[in-house]
């Protein structure tokens, strides 16, 4: 390239510095980055154009595929991470894995060992197209330099597209070394991807009709809903037609959870009027959830009475789980908006919501107070009350997770961050700094515990270092809980490797004093309100370790394999 | 219950690996596969003889198939009035004495023999699946040595 692109203050000369370009013209405002031999020419092209994107350096490359997740999950826009070869991007792999499960856009650039020693297993090499096949949503290898643009624009408009997902992008080192000689073109060229984003307006009448003829429907809200951006839409549909809604765990938000409508979350620890919905429906409308195992339960027993109307970007989506009457391939968004342009039907659903507003009602989520030890469930109520539904939640992966989910009433679409597909611990605290550096001015909270946080608790270096007002809650509860209680309730009290009391954990506020972040701990239930006070009182990031009972429990639950009817621990024990 | 399915796909390296480890993941036996390119060299066609428990899990597998970024079209013909071929290669034994018996046998089966030694001769022979395992089954009294079998390709036939 002869002239000076227009960004930056010199020619673009090598390979590395198209990779640069290609990013910024792919509007990229942050990349999550850790350096290592094979993208050392990437970062040195990077100081010396001084792109006009942040670079954020998380301290492990799961954090940095975490953050990435966090950030794309609150912006809806791809989260970008750039790794080294080898252990650099063998350590992405579970990011990638959870960004595919719960379909969340992230481009993955990883470095490679040069072409000619690539199979040699050369120092740090892996073999990063076959590790990620599996898990992305597609994956590059660069083989030639003029195919940095083409392959980069690729990259972005599959992730973003369609059912978002992640793709990787492996570069060779000689390639980001490559001379560079003249402009390169970025067109596309895929002729096997053209998602359907329209849905077929003969299915959105079915879908109509079955509404006229119901008598006890009800709208299963999932991620797909939150992915598109679609929740004003989904409101709006839902007061048209007077439904009640369920939702999955990443449609956590997508309707808001104090609307009169709302019967909570469905599924394995769903509310007792969610399950119950769904089990007593003649017609179940799901937009975009994909019927996961961990909400349907047995699926010999899930909607037994109803007809099943499926709306879903992904056909392959559709049917798989669960048999399908009505199939509407579309986005979420297109397919609301469709639905919305139809001629409103007269229906009156009235005597239905009444029951299952009864049931919301009768059968509330409950917890009971320990003593004066602190209930988990009070405290994320008391969290809820403090930021006013509205704050992003992220959550770890375990029993606080679902405490988060059911006690944590959150009013907004795209502000409950949670690893569902994959259940991945860890997940939260990298998850909480992408998400607070997506959305600078909001509040987030981070409900973590125990066991989650010591799987990425090195990322508090990346909270204070980029002075993220993040307010991380342990709930500590010396055990590995969900394990806990599975060993408890199923495997007879043998609580193997999962207790973790005495001095088995780590001292939580030194070593969030060690990282340079506040640290509080609090075990009795009077404490709590002065700590929420001085956490939600300003703009610094607090460690705040929670201690509470292990025996405390995750209810409702559906046992593996049992129909949502068979619900445990509906009412207090 | 037995599905040939044909897939358009972009001829470039890894495709191959790709399906088939979508196959594997997804716990669909693969019974043969045939791979070669069209006459655009940027396109392979691929045939899939696959044993599929059901209609439903036919229907996932091509829709996962037609999901892969890399697959253009794809097609279950089984269904279709198709022409299928299947290639195999056997080399059998022969002696002085089995020798003209061997070529007597092949005759009807409108075989080519490709290679002559002392001791035995290599057959090429095309047809549908049943033609070939009836060869088989025919030479194998006189000692099989090597069968290469190429899996079966398809398309559908001409219209009218």
């Amino acid at each position: 390239m002869e002239e000076t692109s227009q960004q930056f203050t010199r020619p673009i000369k090598t390979g590395a510095d198209l990779i640069v370009k290609s990013l910024v013209d792919n509007d990229v405002e942050v990349l999550f980055s850790y350096p290592g031999g094979a993208v050392l020419p990437i970062f040195d092209s990077m100081y010396e154009l001084d792109p006009p994107f942040s670079n954020i350096l998380c301290r492990h490359e799961q954090g940095l595929a975490h953050a990435a997740e966090g950030y794309a999950r609150v912006t809806g826009k791809p989260g970008v991470v750039l790794a080294t070869s080898g252990p650099g991007a063998t350590n992405t792999l579970t990011g990638i894995a959870d960004a595919m499960l719960d379909s969340l856009p992230m481009i993955v650039l990883t470095g490679q060992v040069g072409t000619g020693v690539i199979g040699t297993d050369a120092f740090q090499e892996a073999d990063v197209i076959g590790l990620t096949t599996p898990i992305s949503k597609y994956n590059y290898q660069i083989k030639a330099v003029e195919d940095i643009p083409r392959i980069i624009n690729e990259a972005f408009h599959i992730a973003t597209t369609g059912r978002p997902g992640p793709v990787v992008i492996d570069v060779p080192k000689n390639i980001s070394e490559a001379a560079v000689r003249e402009e390169y073109s970025g067109d596309f060229y895929l002729p096997g991807y053209q998602p359907t984003v329209e849905p077929n307006i003969s299915q959105i009448k079915r879908v109509v009709e079955a509404i006229a003829e119901a008598e006890k429907p009800v709208v299963l809200v999932g991620g797909g809903v939150n992915l598109a951006d679609a929740s004003k839409e989904f409101l709006e549909f839902v007061e048209r037609y007077q439904i009640p809604v369920v939702n999955s765990l990443q449609g956590t938000g997508a309707f808001p959870g104090s609307h009169e409508l709302a019967l909570g979350m469905a599924g394995m620890h769903g509310t007792y009027a969610a399950n119950m919905a769904i089990n007593d429906s003649d017609l179940l409308i799901n937009i975009g959830a994909r019927f996961d195992d961990r909400l349907t339960g047995n699926l010999a027993f899930f909607a037994p009475n109803a007809k099943v109307a499926h709306i879903d970007v992904d056909p392959a989506e559709i049917g798989k789980n669960v048999k399908t009457d009505i199939p509407v391939v579309g986005d979420a968004k297109a397919a609301l908006q469709a639905l919305l342009e139809e001629e409103t039907v007269e229906v009156t659903f009235a005597a239905w919501t009444q029951e299952c507003l009864a049931n919301k009602k009768r059968h509330p989520l409950w917890f009971k107070h320990q003593d004066e030890r602190i209930s988990p469930q009070w405290l994320i109520q008391e969290i809820s009350e403090r930021t006013d539904n509205q704050a992003i939640v992220v959550t770890d992966v375990g029993k606080h997770q679902m405490w988060a989910a059911q006690f944590y009433t959150q009013d907004k679409s795209n502000k409950f961050v949670s690893s569902g597909g994959l259940g991945t611990m860890g997940f939260g605290l990298p998850a909480a700094v992408g998400a607070q550096i997506g959305r600078p001015d909001d509040t987030v909270v981070l409900i973590s515990g125990d066991g989650s946080i010591q799987m990425t608790i090195q990322e508090l270096a990346a909270v204070r270092q980029y002075q993220l007002p993040v307010k991380i809650f342990i709930l500590n509860n010396q055990t590995l809980g969900m394990v806990h209680q599975w060993q408890e309730l199923i495997y007879s009290d043998r609580y193997a490797q999962s207790v973790l009391d005495g001095d088995l954990n780590p001292d939580f506020v030194k070593l969030a004093e060690a990282y340079g972040v506040k640290g509080i701990k609090v075990e009795s239930e009077d404490q709590v309100p002065a700590m929420l006070d001085e956490v939600f009182g300003n703009r610094d990031a607090y460690v705040v370790e929670i201690m509470i009972p292990a025996t405390e429990k995750v209810f409702p639950m559906v046992p593996a394999g049992k129909a949502n009817t068979e619900m445990l621990g509906v009412d207090p024990l | 219950m037995k599905r040939i399915i044909t897939a358009t796909v972009e001829n470039s390296s890894g495709v191959l690996n790709r399906l088939t480890g979508l196959f594997a993941r997804r716990t669909f036996n693969i019974e043969s596969i045939t791979v070669g390119t069209t006459p655009d060299e940027t396109i392979s066609k691929m045939t899939f003889v696959v044993q599929v428990e059901s209609a439903e899990e036919a229907e996932q597998l091509i829709k996962q198939l037609n999901k892969q970024i890399d697959v253009i079209k794809v097609n279950d013909i089984t269904d279709l009035p198709i022409v299928k071929r299947e290639l195999a290669l056997i080399k059998v034994k022969v002696s002085k004495s089995t020798r003209p018996e061997v070529q007597s046998i092949i005759e009807p089966f409108r075989t080519n023999i490709l290679d002559v030694s002392k001791n035995s001769i290599t057959i090429e022979v095309t047809g549908n699946t049943s033609k070939v395992d009836a060869l088989i089954d025919l030479l194998t009294p006189y000692g099989i040595i090597e069968v290469s079998r190429t899996g079966i390709t398809a398309f559908p036939r001409g219209t009218k």
